[in-house]
């Protein structure tokens, strides 16, 4: 491979233009490239009823006597929470939800059974990551039962009084980030990663075996231009449309949906970056090893699918299998997914997402490698 | 001595799926030469084309293409080669002038706007600059491949078919212009299909199914072919043409206009066959054979053969 030394900056730029070109000619697909974006995002504006569980919960647990753990007991027994950590602090548990860590944080306050049994009614409080609501709702509503139920077998004989009618606790739930629980405000945001990767994806699987069925590559390969000028100059012209897309879709999110933009926008704009170009790679890679263009096509659908499934775009990312959520942690969708509910919705800075960009990169220089190593610079 | 032909391999070989298609040819052509390639259709011309400009791997062979290893240095060969396909392969949406700046900015010129507008004033391409590439009508598709082609000064051009579909004096100028660059020191592989181009070439090859059958300049390769022709003139050739081809020895009988040719490639069974009718109506001449003659000839000495 001695393909770098020869990088010819012109020859790019040639390439660069000669798509532009092409791009603006091709009417149809100029217009799907703004229409698809605009459709799928009136379409999609609805919320999918799901109902996970095992989320993941950490506890701050202040309570030296026995009722806070039997209470603990009752949370887990419900199946909605899985209990991984105990924390010692309330930033802790702040820290711990704005990282994405967990979905819940609960606290028992200290002396939460002498107070219980004083009859004082201590307040139990459950923070809640309700950037996605569907995620967290189902499981907020099953603790209304507990009131009553948690301490059943604990406050027995003279304490039994205490299992009144009202219960002998409270719980304070506190959804942050999402406070309103609007279930909008966490699709649309998704639907920006769906919309670039659909659209990237199949704008760039068609670039090379469009190339070979018009019978052009012959005279492409015919010209001293290496791999690497090919691809990436295939893939630039794109990044643009990519940025016209996002910036339609944030249009509309912010305008007709509401959704509002608590972090930097150009924060977003520059993680986006990452995330078009991993899908431009993807697709180009897919370009180097399909036959026609109906292969590219089949092998994007390869890749829609378990990138809407399992990225935590339709259903909880917390709430889905182990196996399912390791396939997920590949796609570049899934760290997109939270980058842009975190800018958005939490208002999430660079230290926070940094953490999701790297698996991002990861998968665009893969998927370039690939790439440029498929790609057959003869016609046999 | 590398240096002293522009193209020099050796026994190249291309099999598709264990059909060799290309078999052990062997090729020299000198700078500033116009090399003529002909073959029937399938016969591996194409094949033979693009291995040397490196877009199909040669399966066996060596040598060297303007003085570049033909295997090895593709990369440095392509840069100092115009190749045009057989088949219009510049972007049909993209106007004359973006295609031939696209080619320029390919080979990295200096000055492409000059370069560009020269190659399109040299080819009389400037009523049509504008026009999208696909639009072209295929005669003007032809010249701006030739024009593409030209556009980086190659040493070497490589022209497959160029002229199919070309008017007759748009066919005239496009070989002036050969011819004219030629004497520049350019050299040209041309594959045709046309006899009166042929005998335009410096030298010709000829392919047939793989192989590499004669070469040689146009009187060595029909003194090669050992083809006696007669000349008849007169009456009712159609019905004499028609008994000839039933006869031994008879090759070929073929009206050209008020002329029948009538050729074989052993001449004392020709003169046996032709006896009979020589004391009829017509005149009777020993002609020297034409290309298309020995080409035909060629052609189905070739497939008797296959079929054999
Ligand atoms: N990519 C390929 N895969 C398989 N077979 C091929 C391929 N390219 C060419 N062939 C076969 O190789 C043979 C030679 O083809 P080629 O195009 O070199 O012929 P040609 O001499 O250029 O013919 P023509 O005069 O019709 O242009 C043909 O039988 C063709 O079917
Ligand atoms: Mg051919």
């Amino acid at each position: 491979m001695n393909w770098l030394p020869q990088f010819s900056l012109e020859r790019f730029k040639g390439i660069i233009l000669k798509e532009f070109i092409q791009m603006r000619r091709d009417r149809l697909t100029f217009a799907m490239m703004l229409g698809i974006p605009l459709l799928q995002l009136i379409l999609f504006g609805y919320a999918i009823n799901v109902n996970p569980r095992h989320l993941p919960v950490d506890v701050i647990l202040a309570d030296k006597g026995p009722l806070g753990r039997s209470i603990l007991y009752a949370f887990k027994n419900t199946s909605y929470f899985d209990f991984i950590r105990q924390l010692n602090s309330d930033e802790e548990g702040r820290e711990a939800l704005n990282q994405g860590d967990v979905t819940f944080v609960i606290s028992i306050p200290p002396n939460f059974s002498r107070d219980l049994v004083r009859g004082d009614k201590p307040v139990i409080l459950v923070e809640a990551d309700a950037t996605d609501p569907v995620a967290t709702g189902y499981a907020l509503s099953s603790l209304s039962g507990l009131l009553t139920s948690a301490l059943q077998n604990d406050l027995k004989g003279p304490l039994a009084y205490l299992n009144g009618a009202s219960g002998p606790f409270d719980l304070q739930v506190h959804p942050l980030y999402n406070p309103e629980i609007n279930t909008q405000y966490n699709i649309v945001p998704g639907l920006m990663g769906v919309i670039l990767t659909m659209t990237m994806i199949m704008i760039t699987g068609l670039a090379i075996t469009r190339e070979r069925e018009r019978g052009t590559m012959e005279n492409l390969l015919s010209m001293p231009t290496r791999p690497l000028e090919v691809l990436v100059g295939k893939i630039t012209p794109y990044i643009f449309v990519g940025y016209v897309q996002l910036s339609l879709i944030l249009i509309m999110a912010h305008f007709l949906f509401g959704v509002p933009i608590l972090g930097s926008i150009v924060l977003l704009y520059a993680a986006a970056f990452v995330f078009i170009v991993a899908n431009l790679a993807l697709g180009i890679m897919f370009s180097t090893i399909a036959e026609n263009q109906l292969q590219a096509m089949q092998m994007s659908f390869f890749v829609f699918l378990p990138s809407i499934l399992l990225s935590g775009y339709l259903f909880p990312f917390r709430g889905m299998p182990l196996w399912a959520q390791a396939v997920g942690e590949v796609l570049p969708l899934t760290h997109f997914l939270r980058i842009a509910r975190g800018i958005l919705l939490k208002g999430n800075g660079i230290s926070e997402i940094a953490p999701e960009i790297w698996p991002i990169a990861l998968f665009a220089v893969v998927a370039l490698t690939i790439g440029i190593t498929r790609y057959r610079q003869t016609l046999d | 001595m590398a240096d002293d032909f522009a193209i020099d391999v050796k026994g190249m070989t291309k099999r598709f799926d264990k059909r060799t298609v290309v078999n052990n040819i062997d090729l020299q052509v000198r700078p500033g030469e116009i090399y003529g390639f002909l073959g029937p259709n399938g016969s591996g011309k194409t094949t033979f084309i693009r291995m040397l400009c490196g877009l199909l791997r040669a399966d066996a062979g060596s040598g060297t293409c303007l003085g570049y290893d033909v295997i090895k240095e593709s990369a440095l060969i392509k840069t100092q080669v115009g190749y045009m396909t057989q088949r219009f392969s510049f972007y049909e949406d993209l106007s004359v002038t973006e295609n031939l700046d696209f080619v320029a900015r390919m080979y990295g010129m200096k000055d492409r706007a000059q370069a560009v507008q020269k190659s399109i004033e040299q080819l009389g391409l400037s009523r049509s600059e504008k026009q999208l590439a696909g639009e072209l009508s295929g005669g003007w598709k032809q010249r701006m491949a030739l024009a593409a082609c030209l556009i980086h000064q190659p040493k070497l051009l490589l022209l497959d078919e160029p002229t199919a579909g070309v008017d007759p004096k748009a066919r005239r100028d496009f070989w002036e212009q050969i011819q004219l660059l030629a004497a520049k020191g350019l050299t040209f592989l041309v594959t045709t299909h046309y006899m009166d181009e042929a005998e335009r070439c410096h030298r010709l090859a000829y392919i047939s199914y793989g192989d590499l059958l004669i070469h040689g300049t146009v009187a060595e390769v029909i003194a090669h072919a050992g083809l006696t022709t007669w000349s008849v003139h007169g009456p009712d050739l159609i019905q004499l043409a028609e008994k000839l081809r039933q006869k031994p020895g008879v090759e070929q009988a073929v009206i050209f206009g008020s002329k029948l040719h009538v050729s074989g490639a052993d001449s004392a069974a020709l003169e046996q066959a032709i006896a009979p009718f020589r004391a009829g109506p017509q005149q009777w001449e020993k002609v020297p054979s034409g290309l298309e003659e020995v080409f035909i000839h060629l052609m189905e000495k070739s497939t008797a053969q296959d079929s054999s």
